[in-house]
Order: C-alpha cells, then sequence, then structure tokens
C-alpha cells in the first residue's frame, strides 16, 4: 500500500502528467463531436463507430505511461527509489499497478465518453447497445488502456530514456504499423498481428478494415485482446527484470 | 557502522574500485578523500546497493543494504542534489519517497523546516539553485531519521553559511551516535568536518584511520625561523646537526623543536624575526600521499 501511494504521489505532483490526462480526454471528445458533427451520410452512426477517436486517446495515454517510466532515469528518481526499496520489483509492480488503473478509469472516460457524445451530436442515431460486441467496444476501451498503460511503463523501463521511448513508441504506433501494410504480399498479413492492430479489433471503430480490403481477421475479438495482453505484459516483465539486474 | 570488505566493480574495461576495505564508525563523520575518478561515487553506489559489487561486499550494521526493511529507517544518503523531478515540489518530491517507506507526512514537514526549505515547500524544485537542491537532499537523506548517513559532496554549491551549517549539522548526527560518511574535495572543510578518514586513490584503499594520524604524516612539519643573521644560523644549525631547507630567506628546520632552535640562535648571536612552528595540513598530507597514486598513474599512461 505504501508503495501504491508513493507511486500515486509521483504520477500526479507533475503538470507535464495532468497535462497528457487532460489530453487523453480531451482530444477524443473533441474529435468524436467534430467526426461525427459533421460526418456525411457515408458514415453509419453505429456503436462501434462512436469509438473512432479512441485511439488518439490511447496515444495520449501510451505517452503518458511512458514518460511515468522513462522520466525517473532522466531524473535520478528512480534511483532515490531504489534506494528507498532495494528489491525494486515491488515499487516497479506499484507503478505498473497505478498507471495501469489510471489507464482503465481513462479508457472508460473515453469509451464511454464518446459514445455519450455521439448521442448528443446525433440525437436521432440509433446508438443504443444492443450486442455484445456494442459493449465490447465502448467499454473495452477501459481494459486497452489499461494494457496500453502496462506497455508504456515496461518500454520506459526497457529504453530508460524519455527522448528515446517516447520516439519508439509514438514512431511504432503512429508510423511503423500502417507502413507494414505496404510491404507487397505479406504485409496485410503482418499488418494483423500488429499490437495496436490487435487493440483496436478488441475496441474500436472498424471504418478502413474494408477500404483496405484486408483478409479475414486471424483472431477472435477477444483472442486479439489475449494477444495484445501478451505483448504488454511480455515487455513489462522483460523491463522488470532488466531493471532488477541492471545497475541503476 | 559502515563496513567494505574487498569490494571491487568494473565498468567495461575500467575498474572503478578494487579489493577496497574500510569501516566507517558509528558515532563519528568519516571524512571519504580521493583525486577525481578515484571511485568515492561508485563505492557509495556499491554500498547503497545501486551497482552490484563484482566481488566484495559492504554491511551496514552487519546487514547488507539489499536486506534492510525500510531502508530509509536505517541508512539516508544523498548521492546526488539533482535526483529529483525539475516539475515536483519540494513537499512532493519528499512525500512520495516518505511515502515507501511508510514515513508520515509530518515527517517531511520537520526535515523541510530542519533544513530551512519550510518557506519554499510547494515551490517548483526545477527552480531550485544548487544550494537549496542540496538542502532538499540533505532533507530527503533526514526523512527516516537513519542511524547510518551517507552524503556525496554535501556543500558543494552552498554560501558559507550553508557549509557552516552542514558541518555543524553533521557533527550533531554524529553525536547523536549515528554513523556519518562524507565525500567532499574541499579539504580545508573536511579537515573541519571528519574526525576519521577513508582516502582511496584509482579505486584503491590509500589510507584509513583518524585524521590526527593523517596529518600527523605530512611533510611539512617544522620550525618556520627568520633572521637578519643568515650565516650565523646556518652554521649553527648544521654544527648540531639539524635539517634544514631554506626558502624565501626563511630556515624551515624539521625534527628541532622552538625551544632548541631559540637556544641555539641566542649562542651564535643570530637576532630572530620570526620563529614558528608549523603544523601539518590535511591539504599537504592529502597531496604528499595522494602524489604518489598519481604519478604512477601518469606513468602508466605514457607507458
Amino acid at each position: 500500500m505504501n508503495l501504491l501511494r508513493a507511486e500515486r504521489i509521483k504520477l500526479f505532483s507533475t503538470r507535464g502528467q495532468w497535462l497528457c490526462l487532460t489530453l487523453a480526454l480531451v482530444a477524443p471528445w473533441g474529435l468524436t463531436a467534430l467526426f461525427l458533427g459533421l460526418a456525411g451520410p457515408e458514415i453509419a452512426t453505429t456503436p462501434a463507430n462512436t469509438q473512432v477517436t479512441s485511439g488518439n486517446g490511447r496515444t495520449v495515454l501510451l505517452v503518458l505511461a511512458t514518460i511515468a517510466a522513462a522520466s525517473e532515469f532522466n531524473w535520478g528518481t528512480m534511483r532515490l527509489t531504489f534506494q528507498a526499496v532495494p528489491n525494486r520489483v515491488p515499487a516497479l509492480l506499484a507503478k505498473a499497478t497505478v498507471v495501469g488503473a489510471v489507464g482503465l478509469a481513462v479508457g472508460l472516460l473515453v469509451g464511454v465518453g464518446n459514445w455519450g457524445i455521439a448521442k448528443l451530436v446525433q440525437p436521432d442515431a440509433n446508438l443504443a447497445l444492443h450486442t455484445a460486441a456494442d459493449w465490447r467496444n465502448v467499454f473495452g476501451q477501459a481494459l486497452v488502456f489499461m494494457l496500453t498503460a502496462v506497455l508504456g511503463v515496461g518500454v520506459g523501463l526497457l529504453l530508460r530514456s524519455v527522448a528515446l521511448s517516447l520516439s519508439v513508441v509514438l514512431v511504432w504506433s503512429l508510423l511503423i504499423e500502417g507502413l507494414i501494410m505496404f510491404i507487397p504480399g505479406v504485409g496485410k498479413h503482418i499488418y494483423q498481428w500488429m499490437p495496436f492492430y490487435a487493440a483496436s479489433q478488441f475496441a474500436g471503430a472498424d471504418l478502413t478494415g474494408p477500404a483496405l480490403s484486408l483478409p479475414h481477421n486471424p483472431l477472435s475479438p477477444w483472442g486479439y485482446l489475449g494477444y495484445f495482453a501478451a505483448i504488454c505484459v511480455a515487455l513489462f516483465v522483460a523491463g522488470v527484470v532488466l531493471t532488477r539486474q541492471r545497475d541503476a | 557502522m559502515i563496513e567494505a570488505s574487498a569490494l571491487t566493480k568494473s565498468y567495461g574495461d575500467t575498474v572503478a574500485v578494487k579489493e577496497l576495505t574500510f569501516t566507517a564508525q558509528t558515532g563519528r563523520v568519516t571524512g571519504f578523500l580521493g583525486p577525481n575518478g578515484a571511485g568515492k561515487s561508485t563505492t557509495m553506489r556499491l554500498v547503497l546497493g545501486l551497482d552490484t559489487p563484482d566481488s566484495g561486499h559492504a554491511l551496514i550494521d552487519g546487514k547488507p543494504f539489499r536486506q534492510l526493511d525500510d531502508p530509509l529507517r536505517t541508512v539516508g544518503a544523498m548521492l546526488d542534489a539533482g535526483w529529483r523531478h525539475p516539475g515536483r515540489s519540494a513537499r512532493q518530491h519528499l512525500r512520495w519517497l516518505a511515502a515507501t517507506n511508510g514515513i508520515p507526512d509530518k515527517r517531511v514537514d520537520e526535515v523541510l523546516a530542519l533544513v530551512g526549505l519550510a518557506g519554499v515547500a510547494t515551490k517548483r524544485a526545477g527552480q531550485f539553485s544548487m544550494g537549496m537542491l542540496q538542502r532538499l537532499g540533505i532533507a530527503a537523506a533526514l526523512l527516516g531519521d537513519p542511524r547510518v548517513l551517507l552524503f556525496d559532496e554535501p556543500v558543494n554549491g552552498l554560501d558559507p553559511e550553508g557549509v557552516a551549517w552542514v558541518r555543524q549539522l553533521l557533527h550533531a548526527l554524529a553525536a547523536e551516535g549515528r554513523t556519518v560518511f562524507v565525500s567532499s574535495h574541499l579539504l580545508p572543510e573536511m579537515a573541519q568536518t571528519a574526525q576519521d578518514l577513508v582516502v582511496i586513490g584509482r579505486g584503491q584503499l590509500i589510507y584509513q584511520g583518524t585524521m590526527a594520524d593523517f596529518v600527523a604524516r605530512t611533510s611539512e612539519h617544522g620550525v618556520r625561523v627568520r633572521t637578519p643573521h643568515a650565516d650565523e644560523l646556518r652554521t649553527a644549525l648544521t654544527e648540531n646537526k639539524a635539517r634544514f631547507k631554506e626558502a624565501d630567506g626563511a630556515f624551515l628546520v624539521s625534527e628541532m623543536d622552538s625551544d632548541r632552535i631559540g637556544e641555539l640562535a641566542f649562542a651564535a648571536g643570530a637576532t630572530l624575526h620570526e620563529l614558528s612552528p608549523i603544523t601539518g595540513s590535511l591539504e599537504q598530507a592529502y597531496l604528499d600521499l595522494t602524489r604518489e597514486a598519481v604519478e604512477f598513474g601518469i606513468t602508466e599512461a605514457v607507458r
């Protein structure tokens, strides 16, 4: 409990992280209002399509989580943490728990918020949550964001530098995943195994899939969640193992 | 008490610390001296379990650091005053650190007042001067009311009042029965602060013992004598087999006390303008002792 409290104080005592937190909510909400407010009849207003902008919030949360871990190496506070917690692992678990819980909360607010905003700007659309898939697309954001937070902490621990780890997660999530598709032949198949593609198959809109004429998904939505979770947890565990062994 | 036993640590090809054994006693301020790059900071990191030694070990009151429960309550340390997030206030910085070891917020306010930062507790640490950061680092070290304290260069960037304050603080902490282990490159300051010394060069122990014994080893001992009758005094000193040097129009006589020199001068008819015993300084003793290590380093580099 002491360690959770310490990590909570760390996370909420810098202005940069409050900015990230605000942006992680306001960016998807604002973009949803614009997107669905201005969309023509070619965009079907379904519960799934209310989540088109959730990925923006997810990216900002990824930034928050990565900074939460990597900045501790930049500023030397990780060494102070290890002076206070020489075993290191409990402190790192506490960090992932706190950042993950923030991710869960932000994901819930983004998922439900986007859906609520969609109802406001398109009051006539049928946005009731009828099917399990509808529920998954809206509330599932909480799980996706939580896992994304754990992934960010893992990358921060592995790379130990804010500049480096932010470049890696942003270039990966915003560029590389999309560009993989353009590898002739196998590109589209590899794309379907990319981590953030996987996350979006569990909860998110699918506006681009048909346009890109992707093959049929190899996994079910819940299968994709398990796959994404495995990647996030593996990166975090690798970060913990390495941090435990390395000189601080 | 801090006991280091045959600590050895290399980073790549560089041997930072080699077979280093020393003790810092309870109730004493132990100064930790050595040229830049001698391995002082590495040693402190090894004692605190931040880095793992290749061989050897360090014990805090008989236990390895990594086996301490709530270590802040046993060991307080400031290795680098820059270890803080610039966007976090002094109070929040200490709050999270205190929380890790279940130390109440009340103690945070106490140490802030103790180091004189109560007035800027809510100011972001990024706006702190070097001296304020040193005070914040010292506050962090004192959080858990620890029995053992390690400070790496605690007076860097402090004004004269701050330096005097740190000196008094370290003395008070040792007088309360705590172990205080402090490195500094400011030798005159160290001479006034430390009772015991650990001196290292090139990662190896050069001296361990009391400050008084260390200073007694200096080459610059003796009596300084000035006289307008240099020839008479020189003859008298030579006849009595005194060892002396002449420099700047004065004699520096060693291994003979000032009483005897005065009598010799009187008998020789030499008027004395000055007859002053010179006691060694920590600086001279340190330079004498580390010169060897430094010269060894140079010849090795040339070869």
